[in-house]
């Protein structure tokens, strides 16, 4: 069938859905990470943008430098503590509705390093949606989240934090 | 008013060279284009850079204090992680200062292997390095090409070592494991097709008149500043000054390869690029000799209180089995002293001290970070520069903020 024949026979047509499934899809599929690298897991997320993995597959290839014009927050890396209150400035820079993934063990609960100067997981400043365990974490694992998050972006409908 | 994101700016009222009066803005740590969490704190009088004072420690991970709470092997794991762009390379640093202490020598082929992973690694840090900087100077595409290769490299890392990037390949008494037939396979095909890559990469950047007007003449440091301040690595050879410690204090068998010292007399951003290629060259040379002239034979030195001992051997030996005991909940001592080794990493010196004070823990370590020291030559370089000119130069430091911060 052409496009000319589809649009005669089924142009008129009107599906039936609620405002929050549009919205979630709408949402889902277009999430812009905000560019925040930290550390090493940066590396992978860096690699994740490129042509091997590509992100853009899923609609978020758009990284973007300032943080009002992304919707979610990639922690890629290990959060000290002088780092942590930028973090933080950054998270509450961002409009809403807004996610976070925790890339990496140090991101999730410190990693390797147990001591005085890392925060031990970010979940004690900024809530968190997906963790991702590994140390880095493969450029899959981040895709992985990804698609986590988008289908709970996609259930959550029209408003996501209550 | 409202002003940008992320940058605040101060008037200190001073009177600059145009008449207006100097701005103190901030810059970070939160930037697209510092390389991670670096922060300065730039005096602008008009566009021009009046003054730079990087603000560090946002990545402060406490990597060297961790490291005396760690056992000598267990060790290895967080030197991956301080300059994260060239892991292998940390470990070959620690690995070697562990061995002088102990007394330790590795048989050949894990020399060998040493070589190959180091030449991989400086490969890799170098096409990082050159992804970013083109993306930051608006050759976009250059990231995919370098990844793409960067990625072969990771490949081999994981066929190698089991993991794709913080590898803890190299340790004290030899390597994780023998190289696999796969392995030397994937090795060669890459050394046959790395120049043509390298090729590519000249094609869209050495004559490119945008990447050449972004760099060319700007961040000058000539062979004196450098040295005074300190710089390393390609820093320092950008500056015509021809010291690589591959060449000059060779470790691990880099005297028996034949390969030449990339400089360029240029001292700007340029002429470090221009060293970075060639020692990407150099360093496919190297792999071509390394992997022709692999030698056989063990990978590990033959010393039961270093390294486990062999699987099979647990099942018929009880001293086998004693050892394995000790080995996994004490380790094993290092003789009472201290020493300093340094290696050649993509961005200089990286050096490891360490001292012990004969348990089977380290009293202390520290690490020579090169990004640390190439950060002080930041100003000199940037001084009565357009302030867009300060990407290039940031870039061209190639700090990792990982090893700056440590
Ligand atoms: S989780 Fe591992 S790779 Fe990621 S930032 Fe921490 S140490 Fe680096």
């Amino acid at each position: 069938m052409g496009l000319e024949e589809l649009a005669e026979s089924l142009g008129q047509n009107v599906l039936t859905t609620t405002l929050g499934k549009v919205v979630g899809w709408g949402r889902g599929n277009s999430v812009w990470p905000a560019q925040f690298g930290l550390a090493c897991c940066a590396i992978e997320m860096i690699a994740t943008a490129t042509a091997g993995v590509d992100i853009a597959r899923f609609g978020s290839e758009a990284m973007r430098a300032s943080p009002r014009q992304s919707d979610l927050l990639i922690v890629s890396g290990r959060v000290s503590q002088k780092m942590a209150p930028v973090l933080r400035t950054v998270f509450d820079q961002m409009p809403e509705p807004k996610w976070v993934i925790s890339m990496g063990a140090c991101a999730s609960t410190g990693g390797v390093f147990n001591n005085y100067a890392l925060l031990q997981g970010v979940d004690k400043i900024v809530p968190v949606d997906v963790y991702i365990p590994g140390c880095p974490p493969r450029p899959e694992d981040l895709l992985n989240a990804l698609m986590i998050l988008q289908e709970r972006i996609k259930a959550q409908g029209i408003q996501p934090r209550q | 008013m409202s002003t940008p994101e992320g940058v605040t700016i101060v008037k200190t009222g001073e009177k600059g060279h145009f008449g207006g009066e100097i701005l103190t803005v901030n810059f970070g740590p939160h930037h697209p284009s510092t390389h991670g969490v670096l922060r300065l704190i730039v005096d602008l009088d008009g566009e021009m850079i009046r003054g730079i004072k990087p603000v560090i420690g946002y990545l402060h991970t406490g990597i060297e204090k961790q490291m005396e709470a760690l056992r000598w092997q267990q060790g290895v794991v967080v030197t991956d992680r301080h300059d994260y762009l060239s892991p292998p390379i940390n470990n070959l640093a620690y690995a070697l200062a562990v061995e002088r202490l102990m007394g330790v020598e590795v048989p050949p082929r894990a020399d060998a292997l040493r070589v190959i992973m180091s030449e991989l690694t400086r490969l890799s840090s170098h096409l990082v390095w050159m992804g970013t900087s083109g993306l930051e100077l608006g050759a976009m595409s250059m990231l995919m090409y370098c990844f793409r290769e960067r990625d072969t490299i990771l490949d081999m890392n994981e066929e190698i070592s089991g993991f794709r990037m913080h590898t803890s390949y190299i340790r004290p008494g030899g390597v994780f494991a023998d190289a696999t037939p796969r392995f030397l396979e994937m090795l060669d095909k890459f050394i046959g097709e790395m120049p043509g890559h390298i090729d590519e990469y000249e094609d869209l950047l050495t004559m490119n008149p945008i990447w050449r007007a972004r760099t060319i003449g700007i961040g000058r440091l000539s062979p004196e500043d450098a040295k005074v301040l300190g710089a390393t690595g390609p820093m320092l050879r950008g500056s015509g000054v021809a010291w690589d410690l591959r060449k000059t204090m060779p470790y691990s068998g880099y005297e028996n390869y034949d390969f030449e010292v990339a400089t360029s007399n240029d001292c700007d951003c340029y002429g470090r690029y221009l060293v970075r290629i060639r020692e990407m060259r150099e360093a496919v040379k190297i792999l071509r000799q390394a992997l022709d002239r692999l030698p056989d034979g063990p990978v590990n030195v033959d010393d039961r209180k270093m390294l486990p001992p062999p699987r099979e051997e647990l099942e018929t030996s009880m001293e086998a089995v004693i050892h394995h005991f000790k080995l996994f909940t004490e380790g094993y001592s290092v003789p009472a002293g201290d020493v300093y080794v340094a290696v050649e990493s993509g961005r200089g010196e990286n050096g490891c001290y360490i001292v012990s004070d004969g348990t089977h823990k380290p009293r202390r370590v520290k690490f020579r970070a090169a990004s640390f020291a190439n950060l002080q030559a930041l100003e000199r370089m940037a001084l009565n520069h357009m302030v867009a000119d300060m990407i290039a130069i940031i870039g061209t430091a190639d700090t990792v903020l990982g090893d700056v911060d440590r």
